[in-house]
């Protein structure tokens, strides 16, 4: 233990470092790698939406804005989410812009719980809503999702793991790492054990433009759920804007005040250079992310059909930029698995274990990247498997 | 109709997608996609398969020249006939009929700007047709056919991320 570790907050303390972190580190010490494991568009922002920044700028906006995020972004995302999800918002106090959705999950957090609540995840998830919990002294409950119900959240095991304590349950869908999505019907068998017990839905959207079979809902489009919905989006997968760190949330208003506080005594608001390029891409944006979607969705086909013609069993991915495929059929475990492939075939994916325990057996393979390079990792990785088959 | 759009559409940007990658895009059918794209190279529709090329960092020089060309139309034909002529020279990259002060644009490339020159004094301005030609020499290319010849946006993303 060094001499200042004994000054480090034992809930910090407490939480494990990030699987992901440590296979950066290998990845970054490997030379000509194919990365399938960024979690972010290959596309940089659309250059009208770079431009209105830099205009903004030569304009002089420069300044704070308001806590809540400026008025003209607010409106447009409340025009936004009413046509996309059907449920209206108001601009005045029922929207936080906040610095990405990481943010918004962060505070959400902080907002609602208290010592010892319980916060339901569905896992396999992104790896930040077990350590937020953990963050606001509250108790993070992994609540597994499977392979074969297309890691959707079934109503039935989702109330086993449902205590006196429960307080808040993550809904994160289109879902990275699985791709998978939760249609209206699987939302719909939700609703009654959410209400029924009194839960607050923290439904994190941020990949929802990025839906390719069916149409995205949100949990908060049903009776009764708006109120206990807190909705959280932002710019960073639909409009290829994940440096601006540009999200919001859409909730009852006396959730967003309380947000609100926490917000504005830590961030105090989200840079107004974003906030200005973010108006542009809710005003101008949708044909060029349209066409970023259909890019996205070409080579989602690409990708799984390569995976399952070199013997990766894969469920396919509705939604977001990822493929989870089981790799059973090698023996190994995801993080050897992995490593073996980034040292023997220079290609990175992401171990399974990394979203949580039950995505142990599978990677995140993430196709935003080029054909070529989807292409020349699914070769490699074949060959791969070929060396290790399981006998 | 709508499925060879999508298949010109994405050939258009990539000439060297395979039959068997744009089916899986597509959800077709390999030899069905074969066969569309062999039709519209029959048709016409699909002319020809070219490559983009930096010269500049392949160590080949050359020259490339746009001229406005004024000609005077033909009865019967209009510019068709000149616009074709011209279009025989293999000098000639690209022959447009244009809007404005001018009648067709037209692209020519030679190894050096004295073999442009020479070709514009020598077969252009002779055409009978032909009434003015004015020269354009390009300087630099910086985009062709959507494709930024030095374009910095290299992938900077971290190779793993959450």
């Amino acid at each position: 233990m060094s001499k200042m570790d004994r000054y480090i907050s034992p809930t910090v303390k407490a939480i494990p470092p990030s699987g992901i972190r440590k296979f950066f580190d290998l990845v970054t010490q490997t030379k000509g790698v194919i990365s399938l494991g960024v979690g972010e568009p290959d596309f940089v922002t659309p250059w009208h939406i770079r431009e209105a920044c830099f205009y903004s700028l030569e304009q002089g906006y420069t300044m704070y804005t308001s806590n809540s995020g400026l008025p003209e972004l607010r409106e447009e995302i409340a025009i936004y989410e009413k046509r996309k999800i059907g449920v209206e918002y108001k601009p005045a106090d029922e929207i936080l812009i906040t610095v990405g959705v990481s943010e918004a999950v962060d505070i959400a957090m902080r907002a609602l719980l208290e010592p010892g609540d319980e916060v339901l995840v569905p896992e396999p998830c992104f790896v930040s809503y077990a350590p937020g919990a953990d963050l606001a002294f509250g108790k993070a409950v992994p609540v597994p999702t499977y392979d074969e119900d297309e890691y959707r959240l079934r109503p039935d095991i989702l109330e086993k793991y449902i205590t006196p304590k429960s307080k808040i349950l993550v809904l994160a869908y289109p879902s990275n790492p699985t791709g998978g999505v939760m249609t209206q019907e699987d939302l719909a068998a939700l609703v009654d054990i959410i209400i029924k017990n009194d839960l607050i839905v923290i439904s994190d959207e941020i990949y929802s433009e990025l839906t390719y079979v069916g149409q995205h809902t949100s949990i908060a489009s049903f009776p009764g759920m708006k109120d206990r919905t807190i909705v959280m989006n932002g710019f960073s997968k639909a409009f290829a804007m994940t440096g601006w760190r540009i999200g919001y949330a859409c909730g009852h208003p006396d959730i967003i005040a309380a947000m609100t506080k926490i917000h504005q005594y830590t961030i105090m608001c989200a840079p107004i250079m974003g906030q200005m390029a973010a108006i542009e891409a809710l005003r101008h944006g949708e044909a060029e992310m349209r066409k970023m979607v259909d890019d996205y969705n070409y080579r989602r086909k690409i990708i799984l059909s390569g995976l399952r013609e070199i013997g990766c069993s894969c469920f396919e991915p509705r939604g977001a930029f990822y493929c989870f495929p089981s790799i059973a059929i090698s023996g190994m475990n995801s993080e050897d698995f992995c490593e073996k492939l980034l040292f023997e075939e220079q290609v990175a994916v992401v171990p399974g274990n990394a979203f949580g325990n039950n995505g142990e057996g599978y990677i995140r393979c993430c196709y935003a990247a080029s054909i070529s390079n989807i292409e020349a990792a699914i070769e490699k990785m074949g060959r791969f498997i070929s060396r290790h088959r399981k006998s | 109709m709508e499925l060879k759009r999508k298949i010109l559409q994405l050939i258009e940007n990539d000439a060297k997608l395979s039959p068997r990658t744009i089916a899986v895009m597509l959800d077709e059918d390999e030899a069905k996609i074969a066969a569309i794209i062999e039709q519209m190279e029959a048709d016409k529709v699909i002319l020809g398969y070219n490559t983009v090329i930096n010269w500049e960092k392949a160590d080949g020089d050359g020259a490339m020249a746009m001229i406005d060309v004024k000609v005077t139309p033909e009865r019967e034909f209009g510019f068709s006939k000149v616009a074709e002529r011209i279009c025989r020279f293999p000098e000639v990259r690209c022959v447009y009929l244009m809007s404005g002060t001018y009648d067709l644009s037209v692209m020519v490339c030679g190894e050096t700007m004295k073999d442009i020159a020479d070709f514009i004094s020598h077969k252009l301005s002779t055409l009978e047709q032909v009434q003015s030609t004015v020269t354009h020499f390009m300087l630099k290319r910086y985009k062709q056919d959507n494709l930024i010849f030095e374009d910095p946006q290299q992938d900077k993303r971290l190779v793993v991320s959450p």
